[in-house]
C-alpha cells in the first residue's frame, strides 16, 4: 500500500494539514486516527472559546472540530478512524492496525505528524503518599465527565493551574461538586488569564500560588491531601502543612507532546519543547517528515494549531512536488536528500528568559513573505522588550511588551526578505526587562 | 461440602501451593480476603529471581531459593509469564565492600549457586557502562533473573481453577474452629469446611496462625518504597544491580522490569500498620541519592509511578514452612520474606511433600497424566507478536485489531480475554495486572475510560460499581447532570 501523503492524527492539526495539502494539489492523502471520530482533544472540550481567529466566531471544541472536518468534504482525502499507527520508519513506512483492515503496512511520499500531546501524571511530580482511586489528570476527568457522562467526585482539589485544570474546576463546580482550591507550585499560574478569571475567580475558587501537595491519604478512595507552602527554590516549608479533606485530586501539571512514533522514525527531538526540531516550514530532521500541532509544542489556542498545520500541509505538498521533479530529472541525488534538505541556515538561540522557540531554525530562502517565531517565557515579565539580534549583535527586531507570562505563547512575525538577507548564521532571541536595561 | 484442602491467602505462595496441588486428585479451595489475587506483598516487590548467595548457609531459605531459581525458567515458559534470565551484579566500591563480595561468593558456593564469578572493574564496566566508574569488584551471578510477580501468581491460579480448584475472593478467614474432625473456616459469606488447612497469609500469617494456636513467631512489617521510571530509562542497566550491603545501611537495587521500565528501590522501614503502603518524601529522596551514586545517568524526571510493598519479615531467621506442631492437619508457609518470590516454585512443591509425609494420599489427576499441557497456560500478548502473527490474529478476531492501551500496545481482545479468563478480571487494576494496560507512562489516562466501559459492558456493572483496585476504590460518584449546582459565575457576564 502507498499514499502520497499520510497524516497521523485527525485532531485540528491533522485535519487542517490535510485540507491545506489538498488545496495545494495533493490528491492521494490518507489520515489515520486511532479514535472512532475525528476532532482529537476538541471533542471533549465542550466549553466555548475556540476559533475566534480562524472562523471569526466563538465556537465550542466539537463545533470547531466539525468545521475543520467539513473542510475535507468533497475532497479526495481519506480518513481512516479506529486506526492506531504503531510505528513509522525513517524511510516513511508506517505500520498500523484497525479492526476492519487488520494489521497493515503502508509507505508514504511524505508524512505529517499530528499526534497531539498527553498529560503529565502524578508520577512525573512524584507526590508521596497513598495510591487510592480519585486521583486523575484533568483531561481524563474531562473525558469521563463530558463524554462518558460520569461524575468523578464531589470534593475536589486541583493541583496545577494549566488550562485544562481551570476549565475542569468550573465544569466540576457546575456539576455540583465543591472545588476547594487550585494549588499551584509556581508564584504564577500556567493558564490563560481569561481562564483564571472565568473559571476560578468567578466561582470563588481560591488560587493558592507557591503551594504544593506533599501528602496523599486514603487506602481505597482518596480521603485527604496535605497542602504546603513552598520557598523560593520550590521546596515545601515545614510547618505550613494544612490537610484538606477531599475525594478527588485533579492534576493539571503539564502536557507532553506525544512523540513515541517520532522516535521510531528517528526524528530528532528538542528537549525544551518535547517535540521535533523543525525548520520554519515544519520540517523535522528526517526528510519528508513534518510535524504540527501539540505534537510539535503545546499550544494554548487551537487557532494557532490550525495556522501551523496549514503551513505543514503546504510544506508537505511542496516537498512532494520537488521530489517528483527531482525524480524526473537525470541528476537525482540518492533519495533526493541533498536537494530537498540542505542544512538549515538560520539557527535561533535563546537567552535565559525564553524557554524555547519554534521553529528552532529557518531554511533559506524562505518560501512565504513572512515567517513567525513562536516562543514561551520562563517567568512573568513586565515592562519588557522582545529583542532579536544577529550574530554581530545588531538588532534585527525589537517589540516592546507590557506583560508576558509562561501561560501564553508569544509570537513575533518577521519579513522573509530581511531573514533571507541575513544568510547563514545564528540569531539570538531574548526578552529584556526595562529595569535590567536601565542599569 | 468438605474440601480436602483449604489454603488461606492467594499471594505467590498460596498460588504456588495451589498450582502444585492441582496435579493431584484433591478438592482444594483457595481463600483470599481481597477482591483479586496477588494484592498483598506479591504485587509490590523487586521482582528479582535471586540466585541464592544471600541466605544463611544451611537455611531452608538457601535451599528453596536455589531450587526455586532453577525451576523458574521452565515454569515461566510453561505458564507464559514474562521472565528474563538477565543475571545480577553486587557491586563494590572499596576494600570493605570487596570483602563483602568475596563473602557472598563463598556463601553462594556453599548454597550451591552455579556459575558465579567475581569480576573486576574493566569487565563490570564493559557489561554495565553506566555504572559509576569507581566500582572495584562485583559478584556476577548469571542465574539471577527478573520476573513479573503478579503475573506468575495469576497464571498459577488460572491453571489451578482450570483443573477444578476453587478460588473464593473477598473471603477473609475471620476465625478457625474444629467440628466433627475437620476444620471450619469462618468467612464473611459463611463457613468453609476442610480436612486440612494451609496458612499462606503473608503479613497476616501470624494472626491467622493465632486462630488455631499461639504462634511462636511475630511478623514485623517492613516497608520498601520504589521508583518506577519510563522505558526511556530501561536501558540504563542490563542486569540486576545491587549495591553492596554494608554495615547498618540498606543497599539499593537498580533493575529493569520485564516490561522494560527501570525500577529502583526499596527502602526498609519497620512500620506498625501492615497495610500502610504509602510512600514518603524522605524515603523517595533516600532512593534517589543511593541510586545516583551507583548509576549517575538515571533521569528521575522520567518517573511514572512510586509505590511501596511490605515485607512479611518474621522475628526468626528463616522461612517457617511446616506442619503446625500442636494441632493436627494444619500447615503453614509463614514468614516468607525475600527471597520468597524466587523460592515460590520450590515452596509449592515443599508443601506438597509436607502433606505427603503427613500421610495425605496424592493420586495424580487422570487429566494431567493424559496431557501434561493441562498444567500450562497461554495468553495473547499482542505487543510481543511479529507482524505476520498480528496479521493472522486480527483476521481471526477483529477485536485484536483495536488498541486500547497506547503505552503498552494492548488490544481490546486481550482485555476481553482477561475479563473472561478462568480468574476473571473485575476491576481496572485487575485488567492491568493481566494485560499490562495502564501500566505505562500515561498511567491509565488513555485506557482508563475504555477499560471502564468494557468492564461495565461485559460484567453488566453500573459506572458507580466500577472499582479501580481494592474494594472501596470506586471511580465515579454518579452520572453527570444529577446534581446541577445552579451556580452562576459571580458577576454573570
Ligand atoms: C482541555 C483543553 C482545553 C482547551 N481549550 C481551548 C480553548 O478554549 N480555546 C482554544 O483555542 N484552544 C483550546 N485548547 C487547545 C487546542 O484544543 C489544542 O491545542 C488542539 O486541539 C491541539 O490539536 P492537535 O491536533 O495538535 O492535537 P489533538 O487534538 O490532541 O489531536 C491529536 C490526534 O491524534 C490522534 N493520534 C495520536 N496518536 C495516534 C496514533 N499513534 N495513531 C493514530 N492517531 C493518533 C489522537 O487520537 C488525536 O485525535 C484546549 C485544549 C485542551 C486539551
Ligand atoms: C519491598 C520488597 C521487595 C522484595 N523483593 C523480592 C525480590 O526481589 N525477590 C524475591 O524473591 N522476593 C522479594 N520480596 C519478597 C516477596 O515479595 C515475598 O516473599 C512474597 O511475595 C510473599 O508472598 P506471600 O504469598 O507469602 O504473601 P502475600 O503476597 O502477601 O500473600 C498473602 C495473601 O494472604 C491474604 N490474606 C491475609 N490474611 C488473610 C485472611 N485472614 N484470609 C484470607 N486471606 C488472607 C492477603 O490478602 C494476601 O493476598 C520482596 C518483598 C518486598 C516487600
Amino acid at each position: 500500500m502507498h499514499a502520497d501523503l499520510i497524516i497521523i492524527g485527525a485532531g485540528p492539526a491533522g485535519l487542517a494539514a490535510a485540507a491545506e495539502a489538498h488545496r495545494h494539489g495533493i490528491r492521494d492523502i490518507l489520515v489515520l486516527e486511532r479514535d472512532n471520530e475525528p476532532g482529537g482533544i476538541l471533542n471533549q472540550c465542550i466549553h466555548n472559546g475556540f476559533g475566534l481567529h480562524i472562523y471569526k466566531e466563538e465556537l465550542t471544541g466539537p463545533e470547531y472540530a466539525a468545521r475543520a472536518f467539513d473542510e475535507l468534504r468533497d475532497t479526495s482525502v481519506v480518513v481512516k478512524q479506529d486506526t492506531m499507527v504503531l510505528s513509522v520508519s525513517p524511510d516513511r513506512v508506517l505500520s498500523a492496525i484497525n479492526p476492519a483492515d487488520g494489521y497493515f503496512e503502508v509507505s508514504a511520499g511524505a508524512i505529517i505528524l499530528a499526534m497531539g500531546c498527553r498529560e503529565r501524571t502524578r508520577g512525573a511530580i512524584a507526590i508521596p503518599g497513598d495510591r487510592p482511586s480519585g486521583i486523575l489528570t484533568a483531561g481524563a476527568a474531562q473525558r469521563y465527565v463530558n463524554i462518558e457522562g460520569c461524575m468523578v467526585g464531589k470534593r475536589v482539589v486541583l493541583l496545577g493551574s494549566g488550562d485544562i485544570g481551570l476549565i475542569m474546576a468550573r465544569r466540576m463546580t457546575l456539576e455540583g461538586a465543591e472545588v476547594l482550591a487550585c494549588v499551584e507550585l509556581m508564584p504564577f499560574s500556567g493558564g490563560l488569564t481569561r481562564n483564571i478569571v472565568q473559571c476560578l475567580q468567578d466561582y470563588n475558587i481560591p488560587l493558592m500560588l507557591s503551594h504544593t501537595i506533599t501528602d496523599i491519604r486514603g487506602k481505597n478512595r482518596l480521603q485527604s491531601v496535605t497542602v504546603s507552602k513552598v520557598d523560593d527554590d520550590l521546596r515545601p516549608i515545614p510547618g505550613t502543612e494544612t490537610e484538606m479533606e477531599c475525594d478527588t485530586l485533579l492534576l493539571s501539571v503539564g502536557l507532553i507532546p506525544e512523540n513515541e512514533l517520532s522516535k521510531t522514525a528517528g526524528v530528532e527531538l528538542d528537549p525544551r519543547t518535547g517535540g521535533p526540531r523543525v525548520t520554519d516550514d515544519t520540517r523535522t530532521t528526517v526528510p519528508g517528515i513534518f510535524a504540527c500541532g501539540n505534537v510539535l509544542h503545546v499550544h494554548d489556542l487551537v487557532d494557532n494549531v490550525t495556522l501551523e498545520a496549514r503551513k505543514a500541509g503546504r510544506a508537505a505538498a511542496r516537498f512532494l512536488r520537488e521530489e517528483k521533479s527531482d525524480n524526473a530529472g537525470p541528476a537525482r541525488l540518492p533519495n533526493g536528500h541533498g536537494r530537498t534538505h540542505p542544512a538549515p541556515s538560520l539557527t535561533i538561540q535563546t537567552d535565559h528568559n525564553v524557554i524555547y522557540t519554534v521553529p528552532q531554525s529557518f531554511r533559506l530562502p524562505l518560501p512565504d513573505k513572512t515567517a513567525d517565531i513562536y516562543f514561551r517565557v520562563r517567568s512573568i515579565l513586565r515592562e519588557c522588550e522582545i529583542v532579536l539580534t544577529d550574530a554581530a549583535g545588531r538588532i534585527v527586531r525589537r517589540v516592546p511588551k507590557d506583560y508576558m507570562t509562561p501561560g501564553e505563547m508569544e509570537k513575533i512575525t518577521l519579513s522573509a526578505d530581511a531573514l533571507n538577507e541575513l544568510g547563514t548564521q545564528t540569531l539570538t532571541l531574548s526578552v529584556v526587562e526595562q529595569e535590567a536595561r536601565d542599569d | 461440602m468438605i474440601y480436602d484442602v483449604a489454603i488461606i491467602g492467594a499471594g505467590i505462595i498460596g498460588a504456588s501451593v495451589a498450582y502444585s496441588l492441582s496435579r493431584y486428585d484433591l478438592s482444594v479451595v483457595l481463600l483470599e480476603k481481597e477482591c483479586d489475587v496477588a494484592l498483598g506483598t506479591t504485587r509490590a516487590n523487586s521482582g528479582i529471581v535471586h540466585a541464592g548467595y544471600d541466605p544463611p548457609v544451611g537455611s531452608l531459605m538457601a535451599a528453596l531459593n536455589v531450587e526455586g531459581n532453577a525451576l523458574m525458567p521452565d515454569l515461566c515458559r510453561d505458564l507464559d509469564v514474562l521472565f528474563e534470565p538477565c543475571g545480577s551484579l553486587v557491586v563494590a566500591h572499596n576494600a570493605d565492600e570487596d570483602k563483602v563480595v568475596r563473602e557472598l561468593f563463598a556463601r553462594g558456593l556453599q548454597n550451591g549457586v552455579p556459575d558465579m564469578e567475581i569480576i573486576g572493574r574493566e569487565r563490570i564496566l564493559s557489561m554495565e557502562p553506566n555504572l559509576n566508574a569507581a566500582v572495584t569488584t562485583a559478584l556476577w551471578a548469571p542465574t539471577a533473573g527478573i520476573v513479573n510477580p503478579w503475573d506468575l501468581c495469576i497464571a498459577m491460579c488460572e491453571v489451578f481453577v482450570r483443573l477444578g480448584g476453587r478460588i473464593l475472593l473477598n473471603s477473609e478467614v475471620l476465625a478457625t474452629g474444629r467440628d466433627d474432625g475437620h476444620w471450619c473456616l469462618t468467612i464473611p459469606s459463611g463457613t468453609i469446611r476442610a480436612q486440612r488447612v494451609i496458612n499462606t497469609a503473608g503479613l497476616y500469617s501470624d494472626e491467622v496462625h493465632a486462630q488455631v494456636s499461639p504462634p511462636d513467631f511475630t511478623i514485623l512489617p517492613a516497608r520498601g518504597q520504589y521508583y518506577l521510571l519510563d522505558k526511556s530509562q530501561g536501558n540504563q542497566v542490563r542486569s540486576v544491580i545491587f549495591s553492596c550491603p554494608a554495615k547498618d545501611t540498606k543497599g539499593v537495587v537498580v533493575t529493569r522490569t520485564v516490561h522494560g521500565n527501570l525500577m529502583i528501590g526499596p527502602t526498609k522501614e519497620y512500620i506498625h500498620d501492615k497495610d500502610d503502603t504509602a510512600t514518603t518524601a524522605d524515603g523517595l529522596r533516600e532512593i534517589r541519592k543511593k541510586a545516583l551514586k551507583m548509576v549517575g545517568s538515571i533521569n528521575f524526571r522520567e518517573n511514572i509511578a512510586n509505590f511501596s510493598g511490605i515485607r512479611a519479615n518474621p522475628d526468626k531467621d528463616d522461612f517457617l514452612i511446616r506442619k503446625v506442631s500442636d494441632v493436627d492437619h494444619y500447615y503453614e508457609a509463614a514468614g516468607i520474606k525475600s527471597p520468597g518470590l524466587a523460592s515460590a516454585p520450590a515452596i509449592g512443591r515443599y508443601v506438597v511433600d509436607l502433606l505427603r509425609e503427613d500421610g495425605v494420599p496424592l493420586p495424580e489427576k487422570q487429566r494431567v497424566l493424559d496431557d501434561p499441557l493441562t498444567m500450562t497456560r497461554r495468553i495473547v500478548r499482542f505487543n510481543r507478536m511479529r507482524p505476520d502473527e498480528r496479521e493472522a490474529l486480527v483476521k481471526k478476531d477483529a477485536r485484536y485489531g483495536r488498541i486500547v492501551c497506547r503505552c503498552e500496545t494492548v488490544t481490546e481482545g486481550e482485555v476481553l480475554d482477561a475479563i473472561h479468563s478462568p480468574l476473571p478480571a473485575q476491576t481496572i487494576d485487575a485488567v492491568k495486572r493481566r494485560t499490562a494496560a495502564g501500566l505505562g507512562r500515561c498511567q491509565g489516562g488513555f485506557c482508563g475510560p475504555r477499560i471502564a466501559a468494557l468492564l461495565a459492558e461485559e460484567l453488566h456493572l453500573r459506572p458507580t460499581e466500577i472499582i479501580k483496585d481494592r474494594t472501596g476504590s470506586y471511580l465515579f460518584t454518579g452520572p453527570t447532570g444529577a446534581e446541577h449546582s445552579g451556580k452562576e459565575p459571580r458577576d454573570a457576564r
